[in-house]
């Protein structure tokens, strides 16, 4: 897979008066593929989203997303992202198929409620308010609101938090499939294993810098060739794969 | 993709979302048109069209006589004939009677013989009044109510003798009534306006600033006055629906005045929707002082309340100590509410309101001023 960049951030500092939340960032992130912002709260994690979300204004650095400036043509760059927020909610009283009309509204294409639906398997909620979904349902539905204008990076922030395994996985399966279908993938998380299994590559950020660039794999690879070792055997299978085998893989609605 | 970006179609999805969450929003709807129409029935089934006295009758008072009957057949008087003269006493002093009546049978009655001419005559009826200090204004209507009673009837009886000073002869002129919806509709109307205005306007953008609803936007293409016009629309719209079905059942089921008709009922539409645009700024100005949901009914009351009660609402601002009625006379809503009363019953046009609508317009450049500097996106 030749490696062609989509989003170039270059020294990127934003500072909140005498705060420095991002500290001379630089990354790429590659076409196609799903790039994972991994690092403790108040890393500076979804400030460095939002900048190049167009949400926010950087201190200093320059960023390109999808060719564009993010200072000269914040307009061209958001036509071409889907952005799900952090803990977002929506327009009050509406149902999920009037948010759809409403985001189609917004973003200037024609979709229909249900074909956006029946990409995150939500159509029997068509007529539901999104604050009667379930935590996994709320996010699926989030993802279908970025995927409104066909674009060619969206950004999730913190898409699992707080939801079961199940869901979890329900959510992995859908975002590699959007990947699959070659819209590239911006996620942060907590959750390392989630990072193992999800992302193509990985950016470990603490403290408002970025710490390390590299797959999971490699990253892994590397730890282990200093010597490292997990203080405990390691076993075939671990709790949440217990967990799964014994409640069943099917995902849940409640 | 490729077709361009339309803003126009982005504040009309803004405006058609709003609008669809304002009609499914219990507290807009109660606002905007419960209230009015709870207060313009109570006021209109209370009001009844004018001023009624309440007037005990003493027991032992004399009631086949033709003074009694026409204080009967008045239309003014309500008699209370039903009370012990103890408790008659104690309603008087505390004003729950205007007045107490007792008309005596004179001993010296002439009905059947002609007075002799000369002959000193006791008349042969005596009505005795008895006011109260805590009922002035009333009493004086019964007073001139009951002296021209007894005016005209002493003419009747000594119509054969010229007057001794002076005839009297009375004309009245035929007026449209004026009746008490025509003076609370409009009031009612104005504060509908304003709770939509101000209320809806701040809580609306408060909770989408504070669930990031804002923020999600402007990760889409729309720009930021789509989202204030498409809001204000829906507004407007919500508020010219409820203006129209207020004055339509005031119409039709209270007899309010809509002097030339369609063409009035259109001014006043014309005069709401400045009324509601110009409480809009007070509404975008609350959502951007109030810190949280609970901040902004104490904030969003500070502006209505005042111009509830001292807007001429529910009464004439007249009824106010004069050091009071300045501020009164410059409220936002007392030029709204002048306008409307003017328009509906006087017939007057728009231009003829220019004064009021001219100060409606500074309170709406002033208000939006401070909004601009006030409102917060995020």
């Amino acid at each position: 897979m030749a490696k062609q960049p989509i989003i170039t951030v270059n020294n990127l500092v934003k500072n909140y008066g005498d705060f420095n939340a991002v500290k001379d960032i630089s990354f790429e992130v590659y076409e196609g593929e799903i790039f994972g912002l991994l690092g403790p709260n108040g890393a500076g994690k979804t400030t460095t989203l939002e900048i190049i979300e167009t949400l926010r204004d950087k201190t200093s650095g320059t960023i390109t997303v999808d060719g564009f400036d993010i200072e000269k043509d914040a307009a061209s760059i958001k036509k071409r992202i889907g952005v799900q927020l952090q803990a977002a909610g929506y327009y009050p009283n509406l149902n999920l198929s009037e948010l759809i009309e409403l985001f189609s509204g917004l973003y200037g294409v024609n979709k229909t409620p249900m074909e956006m639906l029946e990409k995150v398997a939500l159509t029997d909620k068509a007529k539901a308010k999104y604050k009667e979904l379930s935590g996994g349902q709320k996010q699926r539905f989030s993802i279908a609101t970025t995927l409104i204008n066909d674009p060619r990076i969206i950004f999730l922030d913190e898409p699992t938090t707080g939801l079961d395994p199940q869901a979890r996985r329900n959510l992995w399966d859908l975002i590699k499939e959007i990947r699959d279908s070659g819209t590239t993938v911006v996620i942060t998380t907590h959750y390392m294993d989630e990072a193992e299994i999800l992302c193509d590559r990985v950016a470990f950020v603490d403290g408002g810098r970025i710490i390390d660039i590299d797959t999971p794999d490699n990253f892994i690879d590397k730890l282990v060739a200093t010597g490292f070792e997990r203080k405990k055997e390691v076993k075939l299978a671990n709790l949440e794969d217990v967990f799964i085998n014994l409640t069943g893989k099917e995902w849940r609605e409640g | 993709m490729n077709k361009p970006y339309s803003n126009f179609n982005a504040t009309l999805a803004i405006a058609k979302a709003s609008f669809r969450s304002i009609l499914r929003s219990p507290s807009a709807v109660i606002f905007t048109l419960l209230f009015p129409l709870i207060f313009i029935l109570v006021f209109g089934f209370i009001g009844g069209g004018g001023i009624t006295v309440d007037l005990g009758v003493a027991k032992g008072s004399d009631v086949n006589n033709p003074i009694y009957k026409a204080l009967q057949g008045s239309g003014v008087i309500h008699l209370v004939t039903n009370e012990t003269a103890e408790q008659m006493n104690k309603d008087l002093a505390k004003g729950h009677l205007d007045a107490i009546l007792n008309i005596t049978k004179n001993a010296t009655s002439w009905p059947v013989y002609a007075p002799l001419q000369g002959k000193p005559q006791s008349p042969p009826f005596t009505v005795n009044v008895q006011y109260t200090s805590a009922s002035q204004e009333k009493g004086k209507i019964l007073n001139s109510l009951v002296s021209g009673i007894l005016f005209k009837m002493n003419a009747a009886m000594a119509k054969n003798a010229p007057p001794a000073l002076a005839e009297l002869k009375e004309t009245t002129v035929t007026v449209r009534a004026y009746k008490t919806i025509d003076f609370i509709l409009p009031g009612q109307l104005g504060f509908s306006l304003l709770s939509t205005g101000v209320f809806g306007t701040a809580f609306v953008f408060l909770s989408l600033r504070q669930t990031l609803v804002i923020k999600r936007f402007f990760a889409t293409p729309v720009k930021r006055y789509s989202i204030v016009v498409g809001e204000a629309l829906a507004r407007i719209t919500f508020a010219l629906i409820g203006a129209a079905f207020i004055l339509l059942i005031g119409r039709f089921a209270f007899g309010f005045t809509l002097i030339h008709g369609f063409v009035t009922f259109i001014n006043m539409l014309i005069l709401s929707f400045i009324g509601v645009v110009v409480f809009m700024g007070f509404g975008f100005t609350v959502s951007g002082i109030a810190k949280n949901e609970s901040t902004v009914p104490p904030i969003a009351n500070l502006v209505t309340l005042p111009q509830f009660l001292l807007s001429g609402t529910f009464f004439s601002i007249t009824v106010f100590p004069t050091w009071l009625q300045p501020i009164c006379k410059v409220l936002p809503l007392t030029f709204l509410n002048d306008a409307m009363r003017q328009v509906a019953f006087e017939g007057a046009n728009l231009w003829d309101v220019s004064h009021q609508l001219f100060y409606l317009l500074l309170w709406g450049i002033g208000i939006y001023a401070v909004a601009v500097k006030a409102f917060k996106w995020e």
